[in-house]
């Protein structure tokens, strides 16, 4: 037995105690970019005994500015984040068991994924996921926790099962749009004060500190210089549907959730959103704008295309065809690179 | 209207509630969380919750990406 943990043993709230629940535990990690990695690098050097990480897409010049376990070799190869995650935690601590799924997070991927884990840590980059996290969650009573950042701004909450209210009782509303990382940008040191938010609360949880644990949403704007940590307690509700009295968790339904198609000798996979409601096409085009490319509308759908290859077609009602690919993993990458 | 928004003094045109400064704000439809003089309001309330000057108001607001 090497001193790898010492520091970490010598600091009180964990000590040997602390050390050893930590090699016990297993933590999912959904997501392997800027989030994804940075928790992972964080959980592996602290000894989690077994941590999973999944992830659909590969590795591209644009990540390396803030994805911490990946090199220029990996973009080079168009390696799989999962798999180049894996390999470089293999690196930082051969003592523990890593696992990389390169898949597509849906239900039954998720259930499966949740069987044995004490922790989820939502490292996704889309709403979809993150409300299938929070119902699988609720389902087997295992907290997860939740980070999302855009821009210079971040938020982190940690969601534990019968206790605080769930990402449903506070969104209510699956937000349609907004800025992402491929709209807005992203700079590194946000992404990596979320990860110090989840990482921290997640040690807390896996010893068994669950006394000091924060309790708060907290967000902050790194460059506008604003920090808040804000009690949601109160907007627990009794008659969610995700976690109330008779919670059915609907994510979970097949009827509620994105639906995707090929379109058969179109070239073009649809995208239907869950949550039925109107894109609003004149924010849409907004924020595409700063992308360059080309954009074209009328009153009922927006076209975007920032290459020969690829063009989506907006619609009011919410559905997105993508032309230009028969692969449904690529589509929604691009889908969930634009829309969040 | 004068309102602390997030911490920052902002001059404010026309939104009377809060439902109406999220949209002036451009933070409608995002699942913003809003606390009043630090009171949580429930969503159902910002609708009807109206604006006084010199009012604090912290907004969270959810984003996607990760």
């Amino acid at each position: 037995m090497n001193d790898r943990y010492s520091r970490q043993i010598l600091f009180e709230p964990i000590g040997e105690e602390g050390q050893d629940q930590l090699s016990d535990k297993h933590v999912v990690i959904i997501g392997a970019g800027a989030l994804g990695t940075g928790n992972a690098e964080i959980l592996a050097r602290a000894g989690v005994g077994r941590i999973t990480i999944a992830d659909r897409d590969y590795v591209e010049w644009s990540n390396l500015q803030r994805q911490q376990l990946f090199s220029e070799e990996d973009a080079k190869y168009r390696m799989p984040k999962a798999v180049a995650a894996r390999e470089r935690l293999e690196q930082v601590n051969s003592d523990i068991h890593v696992e990389s799924l390169v898949l597509d997070a849906g239900v039954e991927e998720l259930r499966e994924l949740a069987e044995f884990a004490d922790l989820l840590i939502d490292a996704t980059d889309n709403f979809d996921t993150r409300l299938l996290i929070n119902d699988i969650s609720q389902e087997r009573k295992i907290p997860w926790i939740y980070g999302a950042c855009v821009g210079s701004y971040g938020l982190s909450y940690v969601i534990l099962p019968g206790e605080t209210p769930c990402l449903s009782c506070l969104l209510e509303k699956v937000p349609m749009g907004g800025a992402t990382c491929d709209t807005a940008g992203i700079i590194a040191p946000v992404v990596q004060m979320v990860v110090a938010h989840q990482t921290a609360e997640a040690l807390k949880l896996l010893t068994g500190n669950t006394t000091s644990l924060r309790n708060k949403l907290v967000s902050f704007d790194m460059w506008n210089n604003h920090y808040l940590a804000m009690d949601v307690q109160k907007l627990k509700k009794a008659d969610c549907p995700s976690c109330g009295e008779h919670a059915h968790y609907p994510h979970l339904d097949p009827e509620n959730q994105t639906k995707t198609a090929v379109l058969c000798g179109r070239n073009t996979v649809q995208i239907r959103p869950s949550e039925k409601g109107e894109r609003d096409l004149e924010e849409l085009s907004l924020s595409l704008s700063r992308l360059g490319g080309r954009i074209e509308q009328n009153p009922y759908l927006l076209s975007y295309s920032s290459d020969e290859e690829q063009r989506l077609v907006f619609f009011k009602d919410g559905r997105v065809l993508i032309h230009g690919t028969k692969d449904i993993t690529e589509a929604k990458n691009l889908y969930y690179s634009l829309i969040g | 209207m004068k309102l602390i928004v997030n911490g920052a003094s902002l001059d404010i045109d026309q939104a009377r509630t809060i439902e109406e400064l999220l949209v002036e704000l451009k933070l409608a439809g995002k699942g913003a969380i809003v606390e009043l003089n630090q009171e949580i309001l429930d969503k159902s309330q910002h609708a009807e919750t109206r604006l006084a000057n010199g009012d604090k108001v912290e907004i969270v607001h959810f984003v996607g990406g990760g």
